[in-house]
Order: structure tokens, then C-alpha cells, then sequence
């Protein structure tokens, strides 16, 4: 692989905190590697500016290696940038050429609101969960592992759903800000295993309601959440969680009232 | 001689004998009783939900924005359990066995046949929670080895295992917040521990979104913050991974039991430049079907492809038969740093060897096209279905490895190096995970105790749940059955006044000093002088030098930090700035625990002490001990030993030859 170094024009959303107005700023940025990552270009960033007596930029990372979910850009209009399947962490500069603007925003979204610059307030994804994203076992109660088949297709497809990194970008990425396929990718997970089997029809329920009240909107499956998403979860999920559904209106007695 | 109060009776009864004597906490009473756990990875979410279902009150606090991202999220590998499913003779005692002698023998036998003994446990209530463990087509359980075994008993989720446990705990612990039985306290961050009486009996806590300081009271408290592998700077931990709610606690009395017992991991993608941030692991999982060489000649520039098989040195193969690719990760590390050292490394940085997966494609793709009934498949045939094969065993970490590095990993072997992954060190604990201190637990990474010197792949995910799930919920009880008449003590209380007052000086102190260079400066600068004599070998001269250049560090960071933004505010880099400090002041202890410990053991190689083939070489007569360190003030430590009784294993040499 070729290496190369690049000068690049970044055009930055600024915001002070939750109530102020945001505001983008511009920032020429020369000497980049394209052994960078993206998160390792803004590292040198802010190190000038902190040098310079500026305030850095703030923006949410933690693992660097693309499973934990914190980072979330949006990046010249994209979720995580210009690679399919890629985290923010992930992206790495040879995507970019010398004299490239790049503009990077934070997720938006109204369930997401701004805390400063890039970082945002996912604590709504976490809601959805625990309205009932998991199979109500006790610590102790377990049966042997191998007492319960599952077969191997139907594990595999529940795996793919449990991938999700709960990162957010398919809320960003939709025009309504839904959050269907996150929401689905975990209804979907439990729903696929025979230990998710007797809370299928409360947990989703439960779950899309949740889902409504925190101001997410609704999806008009225009599938931008699984292109954005890193993981690459698929709508399929949003399929199954609308079948998952409609099977619980038509067959609950009490939890449709 | 600290005592670990560790149960009597056969080693293999110890734990059955303490769970049905230890002491109850009846349903009434455990709702009155307030716990906080510090952490949300495997140990911390398994315990507060745990805790929680037991019915006590449980405040759970992360720095992360949501729990799920704690970094055991990043775990890829697998976890182990005595199970047996694969009918190879594995059993408890083969765990227990496997896990002490890959410690070196600096592991506890009481705690270590406790993991073993509950391991088969963990993975059936992680089934139960929906975790889609890898199946077999028969719908059962799947299995692979691991380094320093000879058996199969590691479950995964692909290269996702710390990631599908982690989601199981959270689940639960979200399920318990939903009933109200956990607070969940997301983007705070443990300051300070506060003690009265002698027992730990709360947290000064900042909200990392406005800067406030908050004060808890709990009756216990149970850091579950993980490792400190971070100190190095560069390391497979997250960004975030701290030592910060250790060390407070150990400023404040507890003892850090082998601070100088690092894991450095043999197979990570190489350093590429001065701008790297964080090293990215690739799975021990892949040293089973991949092959570790190098060239046979020094300095050779050829492509691999251009090297014939006569003229590479599979060297872990020539050196450890028995065990081959598969020897633990000290012995692996240490072999591809010797190689590199000695001038046949590859890549642009000589500072890295292939880990090549053209053979497994081949022996895969074989199986494949005898399953498919293709006879006398061509080469395009068999690589096609092995390629398939790899890609679904791997595909994550093999399309991880591309995003970084650019190469295709299934037509170029991958270049690999060891790093800092994990460290076996941490709070001293009892038999009970409980600190020296009264009340103040640790579990998890953030201990020091199952691993000893070395810890092998699968377990660090196997022991944070244990702790978590199978081992607090009774001992926690035995301590809070004397506590049952402790009505909360409010937080106007002198002692938390105290603590706050402590933090917000210190806080001010970061903010006031406006010097010129930044905290991740100074955190590089640390990490540098750490990787060169506290790293992979260590010698009594660089370890005093090493020493002497962080007490200069922590002098110049006090004069010299700047940190921008203020303090009541979301700053980012205030909460680095006080990471660093601690990260300072943890690196000078653990140089004084490696100069102290004269001997090789696991991941601590002194070169003074080693074979003449040049492994590892122990000195069980003078060494057989934990260092337990206490802080004293003006950074002076006393030591504390605990000494190692083997009353099952005979400690030996290892060998995995």
C-alpha cells in the first residue's frame, strides 16, 4: 500500500453546549497521513489547537477498533463517512486525497440532542432496552447450555441482529430520524432464539412504544439506516420487527388492552 | 504476611464449604442495603444486575455514554468453561491446572479452582440471556482452543465474544434499571472513595457532562474498572480505560497487589507512525489456524510470496512442538520480539512477523470440496472454499485488519507485533474480592487475583462474569449481614465533606496551572519511558532510570499541564488531565514492583533471570509471593507479601516444548 500526505480544508460544527447555537468553523489542516485514521486526524487538530490556546473539539470515542459504538460523525453528509461498513474510528484517510473539504457534523437527530460540538446524548437508545430489549432470567436460573438446540442458520441470523453497536447512525442517517432498525435488530435478535420466545409479544410492544415516546420518528423504509449502518445490519430486521408486530396486536390479550 | 482468608478443606470442596456457611442477608433487609459498582464491562453489569435481582439497591456508574460501551465490548476471542463438551478430557481440575500453570504459578490455588468450578455455570446463564454463541449444525454448542491449552473448551461468537456477553450483562442490568432496583449513573466518573469508620462507605463522583461533583453513600462499593494497561499509552485498551477509581482507592488505603504483571499480546497490528493513537488486537483465536514465521535471512525485503517454504522459520513451531502456534502469549510475545531483535523482522518497521493464513485456506478448502464431493478440486476451487471457511471464522477481524493496514489479508499474510492487551495486576482481594479495606470490593480486571503472572486467552472474559454472576452475590452477603443496622449516613457527613473538598482542590490545581503542553503529551511521554524498561523485558538499571524519569515527568506535568476549557463543563480534556496524574503516579510503582521482583515469571521477563535457551527462569524461594503495595505519603510504598501456598500443583518450569 502507497502512502501518501495530504493538506485538507475541515469544516467543523462548534457548539458551546445544549442551548447555545452551533455554528461551523473552518480549519486547514496540513501534513495528514494517509495511515491515519479519521479520530487520529482530529487528535493532531486539536493538539494544535490546544497548543494555539484554542478550546479542542470534542467528539465521543472510546475503543478505536469499531465495536463500541461511542464514536458518530457525520461526515461530508454520510454516517461514519464514506465507507460501507465502517465506524468513524474505522475510516481511515486514504479515503481522502490532498486538497479534500471535508465537513463533519454531529449525529441529528431531536432524540439526540447536542451536549457540545460532536458529542450527543444517545441515553435514548439505552431506554428502548430496557423497555424490554432482554430475556428475563435470573443470575442462577440457567439450564445446561446444551439443553436447548438452536439451530444453526436461525443462531446465525440472530447474531447478525445482536451485532448492532447501538452507535446511533441509522437514526441519523433516516430523514425521519427513526430508530425502526435498531429498535428491529434487537427485537429480531431475541425473537429468533426459543429463549426469547415468552416475552415475544410484551417485549415488542413494549419496546416500539418506548421507542415512540423519545421522540424518534417513523420509518418509510427508505433503507439509508442499513447503508449508513457499520455493522451492516440488515432492513430485514425492520421486516421482522413489523411482522413481530402486527402478530402480537393480532394474538395478545392483555398487552394490547 | 497477609492473610486471604481463604476457606479450609480440600481444594476442591473450599468454595461449596464457604457458599453454604458464609452469611445471609434475608430479602428484607438486602432492600435497605445500598451498593455502588464502579464499571459497567463483564464484572461490573453481571454484578449490578446480580445485585439487583437479589433485591439490594445498586447505583451503577460509567464514564462511557451508555454501559454497552465498556471496553470488554472489544473482547473478540472467546471465553473458557470446563464443560466438556468436545468429549477431549477436559474437567474442572484441567482448567484449574491450565490456568495455574499459565499464571507461572503466581496465582492463588483456592480463587483459580473457583473460576474453574463456576465457568461451566456462566456460560449456561449466558445461553439463557440469548447470547448467540457459535453453533454447530446439530444446534449445539461450538468450541475452539486457545493458547496454553491442549483441549477445546472456548465458546465465541465469532471474533464478537466480549461484545455478546457484554450486550447479555447490559441487557439484564437495563432490565434492572427498568424495575428500579439499579440507578444508572452513564458519563460519571469515581474521584474519590469515601471512608469512615475504616470502611468504605461511598463515592465522590463527577458528572462528566456538566462538571458537577456528586456525592453517594452506599454500604458497599465494588470497583469494577478494569485494567491500567493504558499507562503504557499505547495498548489495545480504549481510549478511555483508566486507573483512575483504583488508584483513588488505593491513595486512600487499599493495596495494589503485582502492579508489574502486564500482558503484552503476541498478535496486534504493528505501530504504522508517530500519530498512532491505540493498537488494534487480532484475536488469539487466529493463532489456531494461522501460521507464525519469519524469513530465515536477516533483513530479507522480499514479498513473502517470493520466500519458499526452505527459507522461512516458522520459529514457534521449531522452538515449542508440543504446543507450537499455540504456546501462551508471554512465550509468543518474547519469541517474535527475539526474532525482531535479532534483526529478521519484516514489514517497513522490521518490527513485525506474518501470521499467514495460506494453509488454513488450503486445508479448509480441502474439507469443503470433499463435502461437496469435488474430487481432484483445482487450486481456484480449493481456494474459493476456503477462503469461505476463513471468512466466516474471521471474516470481522480479517476485514478489521484490511481497514487499517490496507492489505488483504486473505492474499497477504498479515503483519503482526506484540502490545500491551491486559493487566494481571491490580487491587489486592481476599478470597471474598473484598480490599483490605472494609466494604470496598474489586472484581474483574480491576483485581489482581486468578491470573498470577500471565493470563490465558478466554479467561479475562470467564472471570469478569464470574465474579460478577457467581461469586459477589455470596460474598457481598457475608459482609453486609453486619451491616444490616447501618442506617444510611447522610452525605453532609464531615468525611464526605472531606472528600469533595479534596477533589474540587485537585480539579482547580489541574485548571490553575495553565502550562504549554497538553495531558496527552505528557501521557505519551509516560507511555515511551514505560514501553522501553517496564515493557517485554526489564533489567535492574533501566527500571531505576525508568523511575527517576517519571518522578521528573510527575514534577514537570504539576507545573507544566495545560488544560483548556472549565470545569463546570463537558471537557474532555480535564477528565484526561486527571488520568494522566494517576496513570504518573501508578507507572513509578509499577518500575519499583519489577525492580523488586528480581525474578522471570509469566509476562515479567528480567533478563538477569533466564534460561539458557532464554525462557522464562522463576525463583520460587525467594519470590513465591504476591506483592501487596501499600501507598504511604510523599509516594513511598511499604510492601506486603502474601505468600503462595501450593497445596495440589507442584509448581515446575514451564514448558511447552
Amino acid at each position: 500500500m502507497e502512502h501518501y500526505n495530504m493538506n485538507l480544508t475541515l469544516k467543523v460544527w462548534r457548539q458551546k453546549n445544549e442551548k447555545e447555537k452551533g455554528h461551523f468553523e473552518t480549519y486547514s489542516v496540513p501534513g495528514i497521513s494517509s495511515e491515519m485514521s479519521f479520530l487520529e486526524m482530529f487528535d493532531v487538530l486539536n493538539e494544535r489547537l490546544i497548543n494555539e490556546g484554542k478550546e479542542p473539539i470534542a467528539f465521543d470515542h472510546d475503543c478505536r477498533e469499531g465495536i463500541c459504538g461511542a464514536c458518530s460523525m457525520h461526515i461530508n453528509g454520510k454516517a461514519h463517512g464514506p465507507w460501507a461498513g465502517t465506524t468513524t474510528c474505522q475510516l481511515h484517510m486514504r479515503a481522502f486525497k490532498d486538497g479534500d473539504t471535508i465537513v463533519v457534523e454531529p449525529w441529528r437527530a431531536n432524540a439526540f440532542p447536542v451536549i457540545k460540538d460532536l458529542v450527543t446524548d444517545r441515553s435514548a437508545l439505552d431506554r428502548i432496552i430496557a423497555a424490554g430489549g432482554y430475556i428475563s432470567v435470573n443470575t442462577g436460573n440457567a439450564v445446561d447450555g446444551n439443553s436447548l438446540p438452536v439451530e444453526k442458520d436461525k443462531a446465525d441470523t440472530a447474531f447478525a441482529a445482536a451485532a448492532c453497536i447501538g452507535c446511533g447512525a441509522c437514526v441519523a442517517a433516516c430523514k425521519n430520524s427513526s430508530a425502526m432498525l435498531f429498535t428491529g435488530a434487537k427485537v429480531s435478535h431475541l425473537a429468533l432464539l426459543p429463549q426469547g420466545n415468552p416475552e415475544r409479544k410484551t417485549r415488542v410492544v413494549n419496546m416500539i412504544a418506548q421507542m415512540d415516546k423519545e421522540g424518534f420518528g417513523s420509518c418509510t423504509f427508505t433503507m439509508e439506516c442499513e447503508a449508513a449502518c457499520p455493522k451492516e445490519i440488515s432492513v430485514n430486521n425492520i421486516a421482522r420487527l413489523n411482522a413481530e408486530y402486527m402478530r402480537a396486536a393480532f394474538t395478545a390479550e392483555e398487552t394490547m388492552g | 504476611m497477609l492473610d486471604a482468608k481463604i476457606p479450609k478443606g480440600p481444594l476442591d470442596q473450599k468454595w461449596s464449604t464457604y457458599k453454604s456457611t458464609c452469611k445471609l442477608v434475608n430479602p428484607a433487609n438486602k432492600r435497605k442495603l445500598e451498593v455502588i459498582v464502579i464499571g459497567t464491562g463483564l464484572a461490573g453489569a453481571s454484578a449490578a444486575s446480580s445485585l439487583g435481582e437479589l433485591g439490594y439497591k445498586v447505583k451503577a456508574f460509567c464514564f462511557q455514554d451508555s454501559p454497552r460501551r465498556a471496553h470488554s465490548i472489544a473482547a473478540q476471542g472467546g471465553i473458557n468453561a470446563a464443560k466438556n463438551y468436545q468429549n477431549d478430557g477436559d474437567s474442572v481440575y484441567r482448567l484449574f491446572y491450565d490456568t495455574i500453570k499459565g499464571g507461572d504459578y503466581r496465582s492463588r490455588e483456592g480463587n483459580v479452582h473457583r473460576l474453574a468450578e463456576v465457568s461451566a455455570s456462566i456460560i449456561d446463564q449466558c445461553v439463557a440471556q440469548g447470547v448467540p454463541f457459535a453453533r454447530e449444525y446439530g444446534g449445539l454448542l461450538s468450541n475452539r482452543s486457545f493458547g496454553g491449552t491442549q483441549v477445546q473448551r472456548t465458546f465465541y461468537a465469532a471474533g464478537q465474544t466480549g461484545q455478546q456477553l457484554l450486550i447479555g450483562a447490559y441487557q439484564s442490568l437495563e432490565r434492572q434499571v427498568a424495575l428500579g432496583n439499579v440507578k444508572m449513573y452513564s458519563r460519571h466518573e469515581m474521584l474519590e472513595i469515601v471512608m469512615i469508620d475504616g470502611k468504605a462507605r461511598g463515592i465522590i463522583a463527577r458528572n462528566l457532562v456538566t462538571g458537577e461533583l456528586e456525592r453517594h453513600f452506599g454500604h458497599a462499593v465494588l470497583l469494577c474498572s478494569g485494567g491500567y494497561g493504558n499507562v503504557f499509552y499505547l495498548s489495545t485498551n480504549a481510549m478511555g480505560s483508566n486507573v483512575t477509581a483504583a488508584w483513588k482507592a488505593h491513595k486512600r488505603g487499599a493495596y495494589f497487589g503485582n502492579p508489574c504483571f502486564t500482558q503484552i499480546h503476541p498478535t496486534c497490528i504493528p505501530v504504522s507512525g508517530e500519530h498512532q493513537s491505540k493498537l488494534t488486537l487480532m484475536s488469539e483465536s487466529l493463532r489456531n489456524d494461522g501460521r507464525i514465521w519469519v524469513p530465515l535471512k536477516q533483513n530479507d525485503t522480499r514479498r513473502p510470496s517470493e520466500i519458499p517454504e526452505t527459507e522461512r522459520d516458522y520459529y514457534l513451531e521449531r522452538r515449542y512442538p508440543a504446543f507450537g502456534n499455540l504456546v501462551p502469549r508471554d512465550v509468543a510475545s518474547r519469541a517474535a520480539k527475539e526474532r525482531c531483535d535479532a534483526g529478521y523482522g519484516v514489514g517497513s518497521s522490521r518490527q513485525a512477523v506474518y501470521l499467514d493464513y495460506a494453509f488454513a485456506i488450503d486445508r479448509y478448502g480441502m474439507i469443503e470440496c470433499n463435502k461437496q464431493g469435488i474430487n481432484n478440486p483445482t487450486k481456484e476451487q480449493l481456494r474459493h472454499y476456503g477462503v469461505e471457511v476463513v471468512k466466516e471464522k474471521y471474516g470481522n477481524l480479517f476485514d478489521m485488519y484490511e481497514k487499517i493496514t490496507g492489505e488483504n489479508p486473505y492474499e497477504i499474510p498479515m503483519r503482526i507485533y506484540p502490545a500491551v492487551h491486559y493487566t494481571m495486576g491490580g487491587l489486592w482481594v481476599d478470597y471474598e474480592l473484598q480490599t483490605n479495606i472494609p466494604g470496598l470490593y474489586a472484581l474483574g480486571e480491576a483485581n489482581f487475583s486468578d491470573h498470577g503472572a500471565n493470563r490465558l486467552g478466554a479467561s479475562a472474559l470467564m472471570q469478569g462474569l464470574a465474579d460478577g454472576y457467581f461469586v459477589i452475590p455470596y460474598t457481598i452477603g457475608n459482609y453486609l449481614a453486619d451491616e444490616i443496622r447501618t442506617t444510611n449516613i447522610p452525605t453532609s457527613h464531615p468525611a464526605f465533606e472531606e472528600a469533595e473538598k479534596n477533589t474540587r482542590d485537585r480539579i482547580e490545581k489541574l485548571m490553575s496551572i495553565q502550562g504549554t503542553e497538553s495531558p496527552e503529551s505528557f501521557h505519551k511521554r509516560l507511555g515511551k519511558i514505560m514501553w522501553d524498561k517496564c515493557g517485554m523485558a526489564r533489567n535492574a538499571q533501566g527500571l531505576q532510570e525508568a523511575i527517576t524519569e517519571i518522578r521528573a515527568l510527575r514534577e514537570e506535568f504539576w507545573r507544566n499541564v495545560k488544560v483548556t476549557g472549565a470545569i463546570n463543563e463537558f471537557n474532555p480534556e480535564l477528565d484526561k488531565a486527571g488520568r494522566v496524574a494517576d496513570f504518573i503516579e501508578l507507572g513509578e510503582l509499577m518500575c519499583m514492583d519489577a525492580l523488586n521482583r528480581k525474578e522471570s515469571c509469566g509476562g515479567h521477563f528480567r533478563e538477569e533471570s533466564q534460561t539458557e535457551e532464554g525462557e522464562a527462569l522463576r525463583d520460587d524461594d525467594n519470590f513465591m509471593f504476591v506483592s501487596a503495595w501499600e501507598f504511604k505519603e510523599g509516594y513511598n510504598w511499604e510492601l506486603h507479601k502474601e505468600a503462595l501456598e501450593y497445596e495440589v500443583v507442584h509448581p515446575s518450569q514451564r514448558s511447552y516444548k
